[in-house]
């Protein structure tokens, strides 16, 4: 099996394109007010993902949210709001409030916030496994960069994949940057999806920025691990327009020339150009402009209203139950911490 | 001549000079290269030294410690730098099972001068896996040498002497002392630096000790500072393995009462190992059990949290009021 480079993808049909216009532009008003909350010192840190929301958005919309499931790292901020998490929730793990944030990722169909890269990875093998065990046609995806792609979880996770046929997708989302170490000091042989072919399975490079081309992958990945055809990997290329973190600086190791010429091929602004050419109105255009903004700034007033966990959260779900250990220093913390 | 460096820039400049002395050092990690590290320890080394003796790896913590191992085996001497303590996991199979043990399985012709670098510990209000104490992992797997830095003075010599050891080395800097500035005499000799698995008595007293190492010495100093009615030593442990009984035993002879400082947790840390130690040694000396001021039984919580989770002045005072109880 080769690695392909799919082509272009047709449009598609309005209302979905209209659909992911939406979700697309409400997670990028949201991650800009989540930049402008950590420079208030609201969020301790923050992780953007501008310039990736086609890639997570195309692959989240082509998930079944009644069967699927969908295994995030840390910067599926996107994704996350295309399969409907509560987006306060989402953003309790930026603001220090719980580790993974303080949405239900059993109902979301969404994992934990997860900030070790690669670590979800097998998890998302061994959910589909247990799908496919249960006699369930649910498939998972799993969200990974190209940073990710070279850790050995990763490697263990596609060829146990590839061994059992689970019912999985790989999307590795390769915005070209892991920190400060671009593709070609990361990825031998450059690229991600060729590897695939080694695991047995079929991979496939799409343009990250066209939100159909990544709908139309992963919808096909998907509906091959349905059939029972078993693994696939999605190499969605797309750019991540700032930095790592709002702690990072660029300057130190990448050309702002780089960073412009992706600033150009905006998945957001561009999908906005494609529904205008296909006939949607300004005005139906501003309404979910409108909307989004709306609903960004609920997100954002959310968030900041959010209470503070208490000190008592400490203890709480280490164990189904507190060992006696555990209980007795919760006490004397208590004891302690007592006015 | 001194200069007055922080601790993060100690280390680099304990680097500078490891590399300098000894062409087969090299600097081996995530993002070390340009960006000089996330805390810049290495920032400038790429510059300086060329990219085959500072390499910006892919990101593979196993591979990176596991080739450190194989370049070892070649006569190098690799420098890793792990990016935070929660990320040391994944290179964990190549440092239990292959680092610590090569020297033995060899019957000692083989040997690994590797170093691991590893910012760790809480107090900078970072996410998830950001903020962890393992040492209790390191210490408690023969073959690997573990030691922490308190003050830019001991981690510009500890880091030179980590390197020039021949047995590995996990190297723990304590990520919010980073920018903690003290003069450093950088004209001093290696040879005259005391060893590296020495303690030091941070502080001297002589009516209870307070061991700690890495981040809390400066807080134990500061509760030492904070107790008006007693005089308190502090001891800063600066290698957990092999731990410098003979200082601590000293001290505790002397002042009968001791309290151990450390923000991993409780159980099984190395609180527990001095506890046992020191009563063994000095039962009849002891006028109190010796009290321990520790992380709790939890993961290490989010940043919203830690205020409570890490040990701060009033929780070591009430450890040492609780030493006093008997
Ligand atoms: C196991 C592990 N090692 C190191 C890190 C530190 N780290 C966080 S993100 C990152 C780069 C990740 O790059 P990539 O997988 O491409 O994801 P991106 O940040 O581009 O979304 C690194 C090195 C980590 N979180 N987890
Ligand atoms: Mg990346």
């Amino acid at each position: 099996m080769q690695a392909q480079e799919a082509r272009a993808a047709d449009p598609l049909p309005p209302a979905h394109a209209r659909s992911l216009y939406r979700a697309m532009l409400t997670a990028r008003l949201i991650d800009g007010e989540a930049i402008a909350l950590q420079r208030q010192g609201v969020l301790p840190a923050y992780v953007s993902a501008r310039g990736q929301e086609a890639a997570q958005a195309g692959s989240a919309a082509a998930l079944d949210i009644e069967r699927d499931f969908a295994f995030p790292t840390y910067r599926e901020i996107a994704a996350a709001l295309t399969l409907g998490v509560d987006m306060v929730g989402y953003l309790a793990s930026h603001r220090a409030l719980w580790h993974g944030g303080l949405y239900d990722p059993v109902a979301s169909r969404f994992g934990a916030v997860n900030a070790v890269v690669g670590g979800p990875v097998p998890h998302a093998v061994g959910w589909a496994m247990g799908e496919r065990l249960a006699g369930r046609t649910g498939c998972a995806l799993s969200y990974f960069g190209d940073g990710a792609s070279s850790e050995g979880d990763v490697h263990e996770a596609m060829n146990l994949a590839g061994v059992m046929r689970a019912p999985v997708v790989f999307l590795c989302q390769n915005n070209r940057w892991a920190l400060s170490v671009p593709n070609e000091r990361q990825v031998a042989g450059g690229s991600i999806a060729a590897r695939a072919a080694g695991y047995g399975m079929p991979g496939v490079a799409v343009d990250g920025n066209d939100v159909a081309a990544v709908y139309r992958a992963t919808r096909q990945a998907l509906e091959h691990a349905r059939s029972g055809g078993g693994p696939s990997l999605v190499e969605a290329r797309t750019y991540r327009i700032e930095p790592h973190s709002t702690s990072d600086d660029t300057s130190r190791y990448r050309d702002p020339d780089e960073e412009r010429q992706w600033r150009e091929r905006d998945p957001v602004a561009r999908l906005r150009a494609e529904l205008g050419e296909a006939g949607h109105t300004d005005d139906t255009l501003a309404r979910v402009e409108r909307e989004a903004r709306e609903s960004a700034e609920r997100v954002r007033d959310g968030i900041c209203a959010r209470p503070e966990p208490d000190g008592d959260d400490l203890f709480r779900y280490v164990y189904a139950e507190p060992t006696d250990e555990l209980a007795r220093q919760w006490r004397a913390w208590r004891e302690e911490a007592a006015p | 001549m001194g200069s007055k460096l922080t601790l993060g820039r100690a280390i680099n400049t304990g680097l500078r000079q490891a590399m300098e002395a000894d062409p087969k050092v090299l600097v081996m990690g995530e993002d070390v290269g340009k960006l000089g590290g996330v805390f810049r320890v290495t920032d400038g080394l790429q510059k300086d030294f060329g990219a085959d003796r500072v390499i910006d790896t892919p990101l593979a913590e196993s591979g990176i410690v596991g080739t450190a191992i194989g370049l070892a085996l070649r006569g190098y001497r690799p420098v890793c730098e792990i990016q935070f303590d929660g990320f040391f996991f994944p290179a964990a199979n190549q440092t239990f099972s292959q680092l610590a043990k090569i020297r033995r399985r060899s019957a000692g012709v083989l040997s690994v001068p590797v170093v691991i670098r590893i910012p760790y510990g809480g107090g900078i209000g970072a996410v998830e896996h950001h903020s962890e104490s393992p040492e209790a992992y390191f210490t408690h797997t023969a073959g690997l040498r573990v030691v922490t830095a308190a003050t830019p003075e001991d981690a510009y010599w500890a880091i030179q002497q980590a390197v020039a050891s021949d047995d590995p080395v996990i190297f723990l800097e304590p990520k919010r002392r980073y920018y903690e500035k003290a003069e450093v005499d950088t004209d001093a000799t290696l040879s005259a630096a005391p060893p590296l698995d020495a303690a030091r008595v941070a502080r001297p007293g002589s009516d209870a000790t307070i061991v700690a190492y890495g981040p809390m010495v400066k807080t134990a100093l500061q509760a030492a500072e904070a107790d008006t009615e007693r005089d308190i030593e502090v001891i800063d442990l600066r290698s957990l393995a092999p731990i410098d009984y003979d200082t601590v035993a000293d001290s505790v002879r002397r002042t009968g009462r001791l309290v151990v400082v450390h923000e991993a947790p409780l159980t099984n840390g190395v609180g527990g190992e001095i506890s046992a130690r020191v009563t063994e040694e000095c039962f009849y000396h002891l006028e109190a059990p010796v009290m321990r001021v520790c992380g709790f039984d939890t993961p290490y919580p989010q940043s919203r949290l830690e205020e409570y989770y890490l040990p701060d002045l009033d929780r070591i005072l009430d450890g040492i009021d609780r030493a006093f109880a008997y």
